[in-house]
């Protein structure tokens, strides 16, 4: 076990232990829980940036593994692609905190709210640091234990409605996945993730439990991504508080099981191997499927966490559409959006959460007017729905771009025909609050006002990570082609996965013939 | 002084006879002396097919199964004084010898 | 692990009967001082049960003639690598208890009764996972019975009264069918030895009908489904540390027996349809307890029906005993994860009762909120008894899943999952109360060890995540019979 190793297990340890003994700190503690919170945040944010230069530079994974049963090893290993998600949730964890220090102010049961928080985050990092498929479980159903607790916080009868349903699917979901995990492992052995996959010897005697074994995975993880018939929970989980939806169902739990979904196809089938089974194209399709459904439903709801849910819902799929394209492209395209759409989905989630905190406004038809009282919570709103719709050169752009030479590259255009219905579509449910709250006039008072802010729009705490992730949202767009963009370290990962000495070589011998 | 196998017979069979007797008055009876009555009916009717198992073995009276009886009927009346006790409680917190009928909440 | 070959002569298995005996006899003549002859009873016991697992994880089965007197004459004290496991959860449970208790009970006269009686149960338990034959177990069978039944008495008033007199008959009638099973066995080869009775079972009509009146008669005892009745009134109504008790070890005692047996005497009867039945009736109770504890109103009413779902796996035992090699071994993981996760719920459950003064669930809430340590073993263990990782319960119950699947029985996979998910159902709603609005509530005071006993057996629950592999091995060094 060398140095590496055990920054794993401090990366895990940094939000776990102030998680646990935020628990325990009376509500009025509110210096020490933020110092636990935000210390807690920045070593984690510093071990990952530290693990992420050492990864880079030697091109190193390192790994950690304890003994559960004979022949069963609970393996952290941090791998290019662990930590791309790993980055994006520390990143987006500091964020949060800070805005979800501003959002509780007053409200009871922080300590309790800090405490799950915390745990759900150290789930969500074991869940980027899994090394193999049982540890990607186990933390995966941790994340379940941990989440639920946060969308009944609120303790009302619809957020206790919310958190069964919630419960409903994902334990069901973990109970179908614990059954396809300890069936592959009779099969295949407990092996570590492993780029091309460590099936394809056992594609010629098992190639129909492989491909039902896929399909419960593929039910397993898609409950949390929200594919198709499993989404329902989600756009009902967002009676939780803001920073929950902002956190969790934009970045961790749904892209737990988008994160999951990858592995599978990448690490533990190949890409080949799914393809030869044929099962790519059958997720690709529930994939385009999800895209076009979660739109239009967001386009009919009225309610904006709720438009916002079913974005999420539309925009998670993209994720999967690059990984069942089976391409270097598409590949990119796919993993790059798990950043981007992070980004993008929580700073709309921070501009909810400031319209409802500041003036009461959860509808859509109440925005007339917002751009004039705050105007950088719109501002902020703005560019990062501009983004989701792909207008260039934002993140969203860079995306969606990719993902439609991946398109291409499979020889399948008419994903692009998908990729630009669905681009209408968001602009359809995104323009309108856009321009209304820009363009329109208020008349009469705001729903709910509580803040006065004489110098700034609203609490400077919520105001902070709004105007940061939006500018990381432009960032990323603006500076895509430098060595510290997402889209960098994604090319650095597909390269590795596909073994080209360079993303370009890809699209070269795919122009070429 | 080996057993006549008949006589044999009929030990075994009357051991059985008495438990079968034993179990149907434990289930149809309703006052529990007359339940700890019939488990102390089932508890006589083993000890005699255990001697006439006893009896039934080869070269002579297996000395065992004595040893048996006589331990199974120290348990027994433990058991049975136990039993006792615990019915008069019962009579004296309830007023009746005798189980209520059961719910699934108490 | 570590080297054993100090201690490889020192025997061990008859003491870890005689000093519980020995506590439970100063604890009746001294009742004043009760409690410390209990303490210090269960940190020596803790100690002999532990040595002894390291023992025989070295060694192996250790078999031991007391006196000198061999078998049939004597009486043999076996310690094999399942009995040594059951003989440690035992004690680690029953360490929690005893420290819950001297918090629970003080120096109250009920307590003075409940140590003697609770370490003379702590001793019959011992002695029957130790004994070597099969009428030795039906004698230390009736000891733990009649002092469970004592114990249950304990909360005086009618309803635990009741509980107790039914419990004891329902108890007495399946050790009587046992005994007849006994003698069937006796009159047709001549010895009780597990292991002389093991080498010369055949399928014939006596040892089937031996099989058939034992296993019922301890069904009977082990409260499997639609034999569960008498069950949640006496797990229930029972003061908090004989709830933990019954649930987590003596339930586990008639289980331990019926695997003995068919794991000993009866491997060659493979009698057609037992498994499916047997399988069936386990169904039934996972599906029953889990549909009851969503109903039932009250926490430790919960509990109890929580209890009539588990056992319900401990029956998959019987689909599973032929067709896959480690199946049995999965099960006995399950009892002991079990034990440490309910001795742990229904440990918080008294705490909370006794704080708030009553155990409606519905309104529990501010008591559950103001004693966070507990609420949160309620939450650990709890997770541990739906099966969710890092607990001893997702070990058990992968085990399960991979035996049931390693042996293509996909229907028992399927039932260890459902299950889950109803006890995920039922656990959360149990928890649920603690997240309605409203400030906390301590409650009445307690003393802070009924807080952090529970608090600490959840976390045991966590370590027993981790300990799949040292518990194999010792399973391992298990006496079978016949020619499996």
């Amino acid at each position: 076990m060398d140095m590496g190793a055990h920054v794993l297990l401090l990366i895990l340890l940094s939000s776990l232990l102030p998680g646990v003994a935020i628990f325990f700190l009376r509500e009025e503690q509110f210096v020490l829980r933020t110092a636990l919170n935000l210390g807690g945040a920045l070593l984690k944010f510093l071990l990952i940036i530290g693990l992420l230069v050492g990864v880079y530079r030697d091109g190193k994974t390192y790994s950690l593994s304890v003994n559960l049963l004979p022949g069963i090893d609970l393996v952290l290993a941090a791998d290019a692609l662990s930590l791309l998600f790993a980055t994006l949730s520390a990143v987006l964890w500091l964020v949060t905190t800070i805005y979800a220090i501003g959002y509780l102010e007053d409200s009871p049961n922080r300590s309790r709210f800090f405490g799950f928080f915390s745990l759900c985050v150290s789930a969500t990092v074991g869940i980027a640091f899994s090394g193999n498929l049982i540890t990607l479980l186990i933390f995966y159903e941790i994340l379940t234990l941990a989440t639920w607790p946060l969308v009944v916080h609120r303790g009302t009868p619809e957020s206790f409605r919310a958190g069964r349903i919630y419960l409903a699917y994902t334990l069901i979901g973990g109970a179908v996945l614990l059954g396809a995990v300890v069936w592959l492992t009779l099969l295949a052995g407990s092996e570590p993730f492993v780029v091309g996959g460590y099936l394809q010897d056992l594609a010629a005697d098992h190639g129909t439990a492989l491909m039902v074994i896929f399909a419960m995975l593929m039910a397993g993880f898609g409950v949390k991504a929200a594919l198709l018939p499993l989404h329902s929970w989600l756009p009902r989980a967002m009676v939780a508080p803001a920073p929950v939806s902002a956190l969790l169902h934009a970045v961790a739990v749904v892209k737990a099981g988008a994160f999951g979904i990858v592995r599978v196809l990448n690490d533990v089938y190949g890409v080949e191997l799914a393809a030869d089974l044929g099962v790519a194209l059958p997720l690709l399709l529930l994939a385009v499927l999800t895209i076009i459904y979660g739109s239009v439903r967001a386009v009919f709801a009225d309610d904006l966490k709720q438009r916002l849910a079913f974005s999420t819902v539309s925009q998670v799929s993209y994720i999967i559409l690059g990984a069942a394209l089976a391409g270097p492209i598409g590949a990119v395209g796919g993993l790059v959006h798990l950043v981007h759409q992070g980004i993008m989905k929580i700073t709309l989630f921070f501009c909810a959460g400031n319209f409802a905190e500041t003036l009461g406004i959860h509808r859509v038809d109440e925005m007339r007017g917002v751009g004039r009282r705050m105007p950088w919570t719109m501002t902020a709103f703005t560019l990062a729905a501009l983004g989701m719709i792909g207008i260039p050169p934002l993140a969203g752009f860079i995306s969606k771009w990719y993902l439609g030479l991946g398109a291409l590259e499979a020889d399948m255009a008419w994903v692009t025909g998908v990729l630009v219905v669905s681009s209408l579509l968001n602009a359809l449910y995104f323009l309108p609050p856009i321009l209304r709250g820009w363009f329109s006039r208020r008349e009469g008072p705001w729903p709910d006002e509580r803040h006065g802010g004489r110098w700034l729009e609203t609490h400077w705490m919520l105001l902070l990570p709004t105007v940061t992730v939006a500018a990381m949202a432009l960032g990323m767009g603006l500076l895509a082609s430098l060595a510290i963009s997402p889209l960098y370290w994604v090319t650095f990962i597909v390269e590795f996965e596909y073994g080209y000495d360079h993303i370009w070589s890809a699209i070269f011998e795919w122009e070429t013939p | 002084m080996a057993t006549d196998p008949v006589n044999l017979q009929i030990y075994l069979a009357c051991g059985a006879l008495l438990f079968v007797m034993g179990v149907h008055a434990l289930v149809v009876r309703r006052h529990l002396l007359l339940k700890i009555l019939a488990i102390n009916i089932m508890g006589s009717g083993i000890f005699m097919v255990l001697l006439g198992v006893a009896a039934g073995g080869e070269g002579g009276v297996d000395p065992v199964p004595h040893a048996l009886v006589i331990t199974g009927i120290v348990v027994a009346l433990s058991a049975t004084a136990v039993a006792l006790v615990l019915m008069l409680r019962v009579k004296a917190a309830t007023g009746l010898a005798r189980l209520p009928r059961s719910g699934p909440e108490d | 692990m570590p080297s054993t070959a100090f201690m490889a002569d020192v025997i061990l298995a008859p003491w870890l009967v005689i000093v519980p005996l020995v506590g439970a006899l100063l604890a009746g003549l001294w009742p004043a001082t009760a409690r410390w002859w209990g303490l210090l009873t269960a940190l020596a016991t803790l100690v002999l049960a532990l040595l002894l697992a390291l023992q025989v994880h070295g060694q192996g089965p250790v078999v031991l003639a007391l006196g000198g007197w061999s078998p049939p004459l004597g009486i043999a004290l076996v310690a094999d690598g399942l009995a040594s496991l059951m003989v440690l959860m035992t004690a680690g449970v029953g360490l929690a208890i005893s420290l819950y208790a001297l918090g629970y009970l003080g120096g109250t006269a009920r307590g003075r009764w409940f140590w003697m009686l609770w370490l003379w149960l702590w001793a019959a338990m011992n002695a029957l996972y130790l004994s070597g034959d099969v009428f030795n177990l039906y004698v230390t069978l009736e000891l733990v019975v009649l002092a469970s039944v004592a114990l249950v008495a304990l909360a005086g008033g009618a309803a635990p009264l009741a509980a107790a007199m039914r419990y004891l008959l329902v108890s007495l009638l399946g050790s009587m069918a046992y005994l007849m099973g006994v003698v069937l066995l006796y009159g047709a080869y001549g010895t009780l030895d597990l292991q002389g009775l093991g080498a010369q079972v055949t399928l014939s009509a006596a040892p089937m009908m031996a099989a058939v009146l034992m296993t019922v008669g301890l069904l009977v005892k082990s409260a499997l489904f639609p034999l569960h009745v008498w069950l949640p009134p006496a797990h229930g109504s029972a003061p908090a540390p004989v709830s933990a008790a019954l649930s987590a070890l003596v339930v586990k005692v008639s289980f331990y027996l019926i695997l003995r047996l068919w794991l000993m005497v009866f491997p060659e009867l493979t009698l057609p349809g037992l498994d499916l039945l047997m399988g069936g009736l386990a169904a039934a109770a996972v599906l029953w307890g889990g549909v009851m504890a969503l109903r039932v109103s009250r926490l430790k009413q919960v509990v109890a029906y929580s209890t009539v779902a588990q056992v319900g796996y401990l029956f998959l035992l019987f689909p599973l005993l032929w067709a896959a090699p480690g199946g049995w071994q999965a099960v006995v993981f399950f009892a002991v994860a079990h034990g440490v996760a309910k001795a742990a719920v229904f440990l918080a459950a008294g705490t909370l009762q006794q704080a708030a003064g009553h155990d409606r669930l519905a309104e529990l809430g501010a008591v559950m909120r103001g004693r966070l340590k507990t609420s949160f073993a309620l939450g650990i263990a709890g997770a541990s008894l739906v099966g969710l990782p890092l607990t001893g319960g997702f070990i058990a119950k992968w085990l399960l899943v991979q035996s049931a699947l390693e042996a293509h029985l996909w229907g028992w996979a399927v039932v260890v999952l459902g299950g889950g998910l109803l006890a995920g159902a039922y656990v959360f709603r149990l928890l649920g109360p603690a997240f309605e609005p409203g400030p906390g509530d301590r409650g009445r005071p307690l003393p802070a060890i009924m807080e952090w006993v529970p608090l600490s057996l959840a976390l045991l629950t966590i370590a027993l995540g981790f300990a799949g592999t040292p518990a194999l091995a010792l399973l391992a060094r298990t006496l079978v019979g016949g020619g499996g």
